[in-house]
């Protein structure tokens, strides 16, 4: 196997605060790779160190075979990022958003229509494209923004906590779409969720962040078996390699803007 | 990619496509676009009615109203300008921003099609001055090489504005803080300049403040183009060139910024 995306003591501090301590991973191509762990246990920091939002303070990566610090612009154009934030414009409307990255991804003018036509059709927002996306419901906002982080055909997709606020039939279909999106095109897909059943459902390999240190890595097989215990769920893989669940929880900031997002699907 | 004219091709297009967003945002909904009407319609009817008849004001042979007119198109100018880097704060708030900040868009591209689309509403702005002048009995120069003149100059203006407006918005990354220093900016602006009345009688500090002000050019550019009868101070050529001098620094200066506004 081939190994994608790549980090080496990746670093990221605020301050006094070491967000992402030393972070060393491999995700092979092709992978569903879950990154899982409490709110400000630096998940979203190594997205954005990933997706070259935010330099490192030291230590590096390479994705795709780019170097993120050196070759920032390389990177960007072979991934694809939904962030935890909505990231659609609600005042386009589905096919202008679609549109505009196209263009900004230098879709070739000839396929442009067709590839928009086409991600429209795929996600089912076909009779919705000339709406205004603030009317959209929440699932349909999150296969927007999916769909429009494809469209370039990334060989990487970074899902920063793609399904929050959404209900189980809406991530369902996030889900069933992404599946159907990654045998197609074999992209390798890189994502963090609060929700355990989903990564156990989704994910070849999981790694448990924990005060920016990855606490554990493996299949969740592998690690609900660590637990010795028959009948272990994910969950009790999180507590027991997270620490006391109660203690935990982000700062201010980051808890309003989960929020925020969620209400906006809501 | 490594052939420059197609990266400049590349680029030029990459910044049209972000001012082609704003223009889809408001053919969608140009409510906003009447509202700022308002302001420039009180300070020329209201203000400039006043002063006319004051006749307090020296402004040679031309008279207040004419004299004003381009001052208040240059000041609705400014306005929208000014405050157009809280869109950014708020496409940030939103999440919108870090989706463009991690496509392959160069960030001076993203800066620039951001200026263009405040160039958009700043047209419009301008379509608004002078039809409220014309009503007014402005002596209007409807000479087509004077028009085109006007419509590089508002853009120039508005560009040079909304970029030191995304400055801002990338130091003080808040939407209170952004809006207590807007605040603070505009009224400087607009009075220490040639707006609403000749540097010449302002006392020595405030002319030298007002000459380094980028407004008192912008707005010696408009009373030479925009009124039959005006002149400028400084000439024209000076004028535009401290106008691009200017735009392009703060481009500069904001391409390096922009990525720190999400951070």
């Amino acid at each position: 196997m081939m190994i994608v995306l790549e980090t080496t003591s990746l670093t990221r501090r605020f301050g006094a605060l070491t967000a992402v301590d030393g972070l060393t991973l491999s995700v092979e191509s092709g992978e569903v790779f879950g990154l899982l762990g409490p709110n400000g246990a630096g998940k979203t920091t190594v997205i954005k160190m990933l997706t070259t939002l935010l330099p490192p303070t030291s230590g590096n990566a390479r994705v795709a075979g780019f170097d993120i610090m050196h070759h920032a612009s390389e990177v960007r154009r072979v991934i694809g990022y939904v962030p935890q934030l909505v990231s659609a414009d609600g005042t386009l409307t589905g096919y202008e958003n679609l549109l505009i990255f196209a263009k900004l991804y230098d879709i070739p003018r000839s396929e442009r229509e067709a590839r928009v036509h086409d991600a429209l059709e795929f996600m089912g927002l076909t009779e919705f494209g000339d709406k205004l996306v603030r009317n959209y419901s929440g699932g349909m906002i999150r296969r927007l923004e999916i769909v429009q982080s494809m469209l370039h055909r990334p060989r990487i997709l970074f899902l920063d906590e793609s399904t929050v606020g959404l209900d189980p039939v809406a991530r369902m279909g996030v889900w069933e779409r992404i599946g159907q999106l990654r045998s197609n095109y074999g992209t390798t897909i890189f994502l963090t969720t609060h929700y355990m059943e989903e990564a156990d459902m989704l994910c070849n390999r999981v790694a448990f962040m924990h005060l920016g240190k990855v606490a554990a890595i493996g299949t969740p097989a592998q690690l609900k078996a660590s637990l010795h215990k028959k009948g272990s769920t994910l969950d009790d893989v999180f507590v027991r390699y997270t620490g006391s669940a109660l203690e935990s929880g982000g700062s201010y900031r980051e808890v309003s803007r989960t929020r925020r997002a969620a209400r906006r699907l809501g | 990619m490594i052939n420059p004219l197609r990266a400049i091709f590349s680029f030029a297009s990459k910044t049209l496509t972000i001012a082609e967003l704003e223009a889809r945002k408001l053919s969608h909904d140009s409510t906003e676009l009447i509202t700022r009407a308002v302001q420039p319609a009180l300070w020329l009817v209201i203000f400039g009615e006043v002063m006319a008849r004051i006749r307090a004001i020296p402004t040679g042979d031309l008279s207040y109203i004419d004299f004003m007119a381009p001052g208040i198109l240059a000041q609705s100018v400014l306005f929208i300008a000014i405050f157009y880097g809280i869109a950014v704060i708020w496409e940030r708030d939103l999440g919108i921003l870090h989706k463009f900040l991690a496509s392959p868009t160069p960030r001076a591209a993203l800066v620039l099609g951001k200026a263009l689309s405040a160039g958009e509403r700043a047209l419009v702005q301008a379509v608004i001055v002078y039809l409220l002048a014309f009503v007014l009995g402005v002596k209007l120069n409807w000479n087509p090489l004077a028009l085109v003149g006007v419509l590089v100059v508002v853009l120039l203006g508005s560009a040079l504005f909304s970029t030191f407006s995304l400055i801002i918005a990338c130091l003080v990354k808040t939407r209170e803080r952004f809006m207590g220093i807007g605040q603070v900016l505009t009224m400087p602006l607009f009075f220490a300049s040639n707006a609403i009345y000749p540097i010449s009688i302002m006392p020595g500090w405030l002319q030298a403040l007002s000459q380094g002000n980028p407004l008192t050019y912008e707005v010696d550019a408009l009373r030479v183009l925009m009124v039959i009868g005006g002149t400028t101070t400084y000439g024209l050529a000076i004028d535009i060139a401290v106008l691009l001098a200017t735009t392009a620094a703060m481009v500069i200066i904001a391409a390096r910024l922009y990525p720190r506004v999400i951070v």
